[in-house]
């Protein structure tokens, strides 16, 4: 079962890149963030089947690492939308020269 | 329950659950309203939790469902209410066409890799190792049960890991409040 593990968290982190290079809507592009983070979550998981549970502290850790980032991500949305009513990235280019 | 009781049972829920975690994967980036995309995205994180029961980190499998389906999902939701975004838009927010091929391409070239790493030997070496699987099996059974064997690393090897990620929790607290806060007297600066 290790491989078939593997394997479709490798196919879950594809669908989330392709999610983060396709999307325009920010809080969308998070989620797919979260999804590849789920992804490595399932391998580390899967191989601390062959590896002792130390692969199950980590997955805690991403987790504890992905609640910050939501915090934290989201409120950058939110303050972003207050400037230009908007979440959609292709309006935010103020850096784009 | 265990493993060498139910192979078939564990197989047919074990494949079950990973179809309905890729559909749900990717009927959530398609979607155009970002309600129905956190729906699925929700609909993922329980198929994954299944799968991690079934992979023996029962812990884990709970965790999933409260902290994130229950809980960073629900921020998420939270927001889109809060900024009034449920609405599919009229146009959709995919990219145009030099987007999808890049993200096309990317993805095919990531799945190529996977499938060549599977043929190499780096296969070879993820072989179970008897032993170490054996010991993995046993601490289970242990007195500790499913919490005992990731609990002990947590808090012995990894404890200095662990009170950083407090820091970094109160850090990211601060800093959404401190992002998220409106400013006195309107100025947005």
């Amino acid at each position: 079962m290790l491989a078939e593990s593997l394997a479709l968290s490798a196919v879950l982190f594809t669908i989330g890149v392709i999610g983060v290079l396709t999307r325009r809507n920010a809080i969308i592009l998070f989620m797919c963030v979260e999804l590849m983070l789920n992804a490595v979550n399932l391998s580390f998981v899967a191989l601390s089947k062959l590896y002792g549970a130390t692969g199950q502290v980590f997955v805690v850790m991403v987790m504890t690492v992905a609640a910050a980032e939501a915090a934290v991500g989201l409120a950058i949305i939110i303050a972003i939308f207050r400037h230009r009513q908007s979440v959609d990235l292709e309006d935010i280019n103020l850096l784009k020269g | 329950m265990r493993h060498e009781f139910f192979p078939l049972f564990y197989s047919f829920h074990f494949y079950l659950f990973g179809l309905l975690a890729i559909a749900s994967a990717l009927l959530f980036v398609t979607r155009k309203s970002p309600v129905a995309a956190a729906m699925w995205l929700v609909n993922v994180m329980f198929c994954l939790a299944a799968e991690y029961v079934l992979l023996g980190a029962q812990f884990i499998g709970a965790i999933q469902v409260l902290v994130y389906a229950g809980a960073i999902m629900v921020v998420f939701l939270f927001v889109v209410m809060l900024l009034n975004l449920g609405h599919a838009e009229a146009v959709t927010d995919l990219r145009g066409n030099a987007g999808r091929l890049a993200a096309g391409f990317v993805g095919l070239a990531m799945l190529a890799e996977v499938m060549v790493l599977a043929q190499s030997e780096f296969a070879a070496e993820l072989t179970p190792k008897a032993a170490l699987a054996r010991q993995a099996a046993e601490a289970i059974d242990g007195p500790g049960g499913v919490i005992g064997p990731i609990a002990a690393p947590l808090f012995r090897e990894h404890l200095l890991a662990f009170e950083l990620t407090s820091m970094l929790l109160l850090t990211a607290i601060v800093g959404a409040v401190v992002i998220g806060k409106k400013r006195e007297g309107g100025d947005a600066r």
